[in-house]
């Protein structure tokens, strides 16, 4: 594992090997581990330790970027030789303005651990998370069933220093356990994420995907068509991690690819419907700052129906006047631009119970699969339910049904809430990130096809 | 990089010694990345990347389970702390009973092996590859006019170096260079916004190829229709709904292989191991020489040893021999994609689609080339031939269910068929069908003239995740009576 002073070592020396106008080096690190199950027995358990040094460096208005894997004193001169190499024989990049500076209290923002890291998770052991695979296996085989999913562990570190005076140094650590469990015919699923490994529940895990899975079987075909729906948190994040990929970042704000080009200050989903980005708040999967060592800012994106705002980086912060980094940088070789990466969508005041309670006939979906856009300014989706799918009539759960091809717009489907629960279900985003999702009751939603299962 | 590869050498030999007495199989995989993007965008350079990236992987089979664990210090100390880790991982593994892995038998090799390339895309200068690409995105931008909002263009180089040694007495070294390029020009209008690619889509040109391959594509003598189609599409009519028969363009027949042939011939999805992630597949044993997949007219193989394939290479991460296998012959399904634990539960031996991405995770089935074979049609008389119908081509959507039955994909373009000629451009087209439905109504395929070999360097399987290179060979392809226009 790559040590706090080791990522400032190799920070320091990349800066003091560069002549180029500006530099910035940033270092990830991380050592992870998957344990990987299926038919209930493990059948591959993985460990990686691994850091990448990224050099960028700036001449003027002409940017290189430089990445290397190999951590010694030749590899990081070549690594910050080539990346200026790379940066001279370019034309200028007409709108690049600067690398971030320093922020009032930098200096004291150099610390050992992220508000994010658990030492139980640095220190969880290939046994740990074998006996916790061992429960639910144990408990889908009680059941005749067969388990299948992934127990993940691990720490990072993430430095960034640049020639400006940017010096930042933080560590984070992340648990996420997955179970799907199935039967014959049918299928369920929960899951649990968090920076704590023993804070993760293998007992819950299994208890509700045994469940989902037992009452999965034996589905009935029901025809395509508009449905009230009933999405459970795993759903209702799925939307949501799409809205922010397709359309709140500024790059395709500022490139007219996003429903919010244009839109800024007007509605585009119902009241009820309230969303932000906060990369600091606990309830999250915080971190203090961003690839570019910039400050994670709370950043409102979607207000009572209302888009509000987009997130941003140095380099789209400099494109639009007056505008400055909300904290929302990618790692330097990612090419979206800056994404929401740590979203919460507004807690309601209903059950899960009560929105199935006031629904005539509708579906309950547990979680979507595959889910991929059609049109991203219209925020047109599709997919396919998965892993518990179920008829809803006269405010009662009827029985499962096979799983359903949706096609829908993500912001018509937000302007059609009916209710939103009290409780919110942290739910992973893209392995980047997070959303903090409630379950919705959605008054019509689209299901374009059905499948055999 | 000899020295580099006596080293790596070394190293192995120290390892497997080492590993020997502890474990019944390891192999340990060392592999070096370089790599290089550069994309051009609205007249400016929107990056330059160079990357290089260097590891090891040990893999241990003890008691019927396994171990993995990997690093990117290759010095002996951490090599030998590594194996201990991966003995360690597999006694965990262990802990929750399985059916208790076994290996098909493979004849250990002592090789090497590159893949042939004429201009070493590395050694081109930089400034000669923004030459190129400044060029044709500015063509872009002339052809498409003020409604395209974005014009693009790049290029993609990687060279992959990496040995297998195995505990059976394999060393095996290979090194795979791949080259790529395309164009793309992004048209927004009110509230649309319309995409046209060259010459595929993400996907682009991708291949084992050098810097040829990117000089014979051609970009800027496609640029200006690239930049003009994407602002027609966006006065054009929507694809209609309904009913109709579809031929679609090798472009999107690439996907349409992937999704529902590549991924659920991977006999470990059959076997439940991706259950966790994307799924498993309809495709089950019992079905294996019996069930009609598709007509006739479908012949689909995999082909690790066709040249210039991003799915091409001698030998996988397991130092099984790359090969040709038949999967589905004249539409019946015969075979599925192996590795030599999966192929031991059918009594087979592996047909070698085991590989890894990177030295930091372990081997999986991944598709190589997955190519349709070619019929005798020309698009021309496929195009006479339809009454009423639609032209689609290149992808830009695609989901599937978690067993590879359901399917709807998307394509950047379209146009009608009327009475056996092309009529009006139609945008946002889009089709789904059920797998051995839709190859059932497969009634015509383009002739050899017509077949191309694309890559597709985005393929996502595992966990943690594993992006892989593969290829898919079609030439264009007639399916009767498709539903489009789905979620008008």
């Amino acid at each position: 594992m790559i040590t706090r002073e080791r990522v400032l070592e190799v920070l320091d020396k990349c800066l003091r090997y560069s002549q180029a106008d500006q530099a910035e080096v940033v270092v990830l690190g991380g050592d992870t581990y998957l344990t990987r199950y299926a038919t209930n027995y493990i059948h591959q358990n993985t460990a990686e330790s691994n850091a990448h040094v990224y050099v960028r460096t700036v001449f003027g208005k002409k940017v290189g970027l430089a990445t290397t894997n190999a951590l010694d004193d030749e590899s990081l001169r070549a690594t910050v030789r080539l990346s200026e190499d790379t940066a001279r024989v370019q034309p200028d990049l007409a709108d690049f303005v600067s690398l971030p500076g320093p922020e009032p209290g930098d200096e004291a923002d150099v610390v050992a651990a992220g508000p994010a890291y658990a030492e139980r998770t640095a220190s969880f052991t290939a046994d740990e998370r074998a006996e916790a695979v061992g429960r639910i296996t144990a408990l889908s085989r009680r059941e005749g069933f067969e388990a299948a999913g992934a127990f993940q562990t691990g720490v990072f570190m993430v430095g960034v220093a640049n020639s400006l005076g940017v010096r930042r140094y933080a560590e984070t650590t992340r648990a996420s356990l997955t179970a799907i469990v199935m039967g014959p015919t049918g299928s369920g699923y929960a899951d649990d994420l968090s920076v704590d490994a023993g804070a993760i529940d293998p007992e819950r895990v299994a208890e509700v995907a045994v469940k989902k899975c037992r009452d999965s079987q034996d589905p009935v075909a029901v025809e395509p068509g508009e449905y009230e729906v009933v999405l459970e948190p795993a759903a209702v994040a799925d939307m949501v991690t799409f809205l922010g990929y397709l359309g709140l970042g500024a790059l395709a704000f500022q490139e007219g690819r996003s429903f919010a080009s244009g839109n800024i200050g007007k509605p585009v989903t119902g009241e009820q419907f309230t969303l932000w980005d906060d990369g600091t708040d606990p309830a999250g999967l915080p971190f203090p700052f961003d690839f570019e060592g910039v400050r994670r800012r709370k950043v409102m994106l979607i207000e009572d129906g209302v888009v509000k705002n987009v997130v941003y980086d140095s380099y789209t912060a400099g494109r639009e006047e007056g505008r400055t980094s909300t904290g929302h940088a990618l790692p330097p070789d990612m090419r979206y631009g800056p994404l929401p990466l740590n979203m919460f969508v507004k807690t309601g005041d209903a059950t899960l119970e009560e929105m199935i309670a006031s629904t005539k006939r509708g579906l309950l979906v547990t979680r979507f699969h595959y889910t991929n856009p059609l049109h991203p300014v219209l925020t047109l989706i599709t997919g396919m339910t998965r892993d518990g799918t179920f008829l809803i009539e006269n405010g009662k759960v009827k029985g499962p049904v096979k799983n359903m091809r949706f096609t829908q717009g993500i912001l018509p489907a937000f302007a059609a809430i009916e209710a939103i629960s009290k409780e919110a279900r942290l739910c992973d985003m893209f392995g980047l990130g997070a959303v903090s999702a409630p379950a919705m009751k959605i008054s019509s939603f689209t299901f374009t096809g059905q499948t055999q299962f | 990089m000899r020295f580099e590869h006596d080293r790596w050498r070394e190293l192995s030999s120290r390892a497997l010694d080492y590993l020997r007495r502890k474990v019944d199989y390891a192999d340990i995989r060392f592999v070096s990345r370089r790599g290089e993007r550069v994309k051009v965008k609205n007249g400016t350079v929107e990056g330059v990347t160079t990357s290089s990236e260097t590891g090891f992987g040990v893999r241990v089979l003890r008691d019927g389970a396994w171990g993995f664990a990997s690093s990117s210090t290759p010095t002996l100390e951490e090599v030998l702390a590594v194996a201990d880790r991966a003995v360690a991982i597999a006694k965990a593994s262990g802990m929750v009973g399985g059916h208790g892995a076994e290996l098909s038998p493979v004849e250990p090799v002592e090789d090497a092996w590159k893949s042939p390339y004429k201009e070493d895309p590395f050694e081109v200068k930089l400034e000669d590859k923004l030459e190129v690409l400044l060029e044709a995105e500015k063509l872009v931008r002339k052809g498409g006019g003020p409604s395209v909002r974005v014009a693009e263009a790049g290029t993609e180089a990687r060279r992959e170096e990496k040995s297998f040694a195995s505990t059976e007495g394999s060393y095996i070294e290979q090194e795979i260079t791949e080259c790529g390029a395309g164009i793309a020009a992004y048209a927004v209008g009110t509230g649309d916004m319309q995409r046209r690619t060259y010459p595929n889509g993400d996907r682009q040109l991708s291949g084992c190829y050098g810097w040829e391959a990117v000089k014979e594509a051609k970009l800027a003598d496609n640029a200006e229709r690239v930049g003009r189609e994407a602002a027609q599409l966006l006065e054009a009519e929507p694809c209609p709904s309904g009913v109709t028969d579809v031929i679609l363009d090798s472009t999107q027949m690439v996907l349409q292989i992937h999704e529902s042939c590549g991924h659920p011939t991977e006999l470990d999805r059959v076997f439940g191991t991706e259950a966790g992630y994307a799924g498993t597949s309809f495709l089950t044993p019992d079905k294996l020489g019996k069930l009609r997949y598709g007509s006739e007219e479908v012949t689909l193989v995999a082909d690790a040893t066709v040249p210039h394939g991003l799915g091409t290479f001698k030998y996988d991460d397991e130092g099984v021999p790359g090969q040709r296998t038949v999967l589905v012959d004249k539409g019946l399904f015969v075979n599925y994609q192996t590795s030599r634990e999966t192929a031991a539960r059918l009594g087979q031996k592996s047909n070698g689609t085991m590989r890894a991405d990177g030295w930091n995770r372990p081997p999986i089935i991944r598709m190589t080339n997955i190519n349709l074979e070619p019929g005798d049609w020309t698009l021309d008389e496929m195009i006479k031939d339809t009454k009423d119908g639609v032209l689609m081509a290149v992808n830009r959507s695609w989901s599937i269910d978690d067993r590879r039955l359901n399917f709807q994909f998307g394509t950047e373009i379209g146009w009608e068929i009327k009475d056996g000629s092309l009529g009006r451009m139609v945008k946002n087209p889009n089709y789904t069908g059920i797998t051995p439905e839709f190859w059932a109504s497969c009634d015509a395929v383009g002739d050899k003239r017509h077949w191309k070999l694309w890559g597709t360097p985005n393929c996502g399987k595992g966990e943690p995740p594993q992006t892989a290179h593969v290829g898919h060979g079609s030439a264009p392809a007639r399916f009767r009576r498709v539903r489009v226009g789905v979620g008008r």
